[in-house]
């Protein structure tokens, strides 16, 4: 039963990060809050579910020329480091405080993009 | 770099200015962070930096932010994985459900007007965050 849940979740959350709008977000408050998944569980499987989607998602984007690629470098030397080390830390925090961050960050982020006005078209 | 930095702050010039290159690396270092500590995310924080910085269209600022989420949620997995943090008995049905999902979000955004729904989501998104605070187990 438990299975039809995460299959339910994925498709929730992949509906929303189809529309742009940040499934993952999503996803990992539904797997701890409905399904008890520990934090630290549910962030791992929010990152590994996204990679085969993005990655097709990535491909269709290239061939469509819609990847600004001259952005990539500044951005990537500095998040790859900042991937790591955020990782590290999140695996070094217990999973009660990370869950704790994750709302204040969950807060923050939706505050901010339901005050923004009008999304850029 | 003076009339570098001129031509490269037309929209869609060749090169970026050393100003621009600053500032998507020091809007990569949060996304890049918010992506490893909070397994997610991180696009959110890419979207805006894009088309604040460079003043992408919306399609062109996800597709970019899609293609920076890509290598971090890989070196981040990497480390959870290495210290034992990821379940994968829910891997496979949640990353099915997210396949298909995706999906159908990305043939739907081109149907429908999303503005309210996404209000709602970010409504959703901030009580999501209240519980959280309070749901200790």
């Amino acid at each position: 039963m438990t299975v039809f849940w995460y299959i339910l979740f994925g498709i929730i959350s992949g509906i929303l990060g189809g529309m742009g709008m940040g499934g993952g977000t999503l996803l990992i408050p539904l797997l701890t809050m409905v399904l008890k998944t520990g934090q630290h569980a549910a962030q791992s499987a929010n990152l590994l579910a996204f990679i085969p989607m993005s990655a097709v998602a990535v491909f269709i984007h290239a061939k469509n020329r819609l990847i600004e690629k001259k952005a990539l470098p500044p951005i990537l030397l500095a998040a790859l480091p900042a991937a790591a080390l955020g990782a590290l830390l999140a695996l070094k925090t217990s999973p009660d405080k990370l869950r704790i961050f994750f709302g204040i960050f969950l807060i923050i982020l939706g505050s901010a993009y339901i005050f923004k006005k009008k999304p850029p078209e | 770099m003076g009339n570098c930095d001129k031509a490269g702050a037309e929209k869609g010039g060749a090169v970026l200015t050393r100003k621009q290159k600053a500032l998507l690396f020091l809007g990569g270092l949060a996304a890049g962070f918010l992506c490893g500590f909070f397994g997610g995310g991180g696009g959110m924080a890419a979207v805006p930096l894009l088309t604040a910085v460079l003043k992408l269209e919306n399609k062109k600022a996800h597709a970019t932010a899609l293609a920076v989420m890509l290598p971090l949620s890989l070196i981040a997995s990497v480390f959870y994985i290495a210290n034992g943090a990821s379940d994968f008995s829910l891997l496979l049905p949640v990353g099915l459900g997210v396949v298909a999902g995706g999906t159908a979000g990305a043939l739907i955004l081109k149907k429908i007007k999303n503005r309210y729904i996404a209000k709602i989501f970010y409504a959703l998104m901030i009580i999501g965050g209240v519980f959280m605070l309070f749901s200790g187990n």
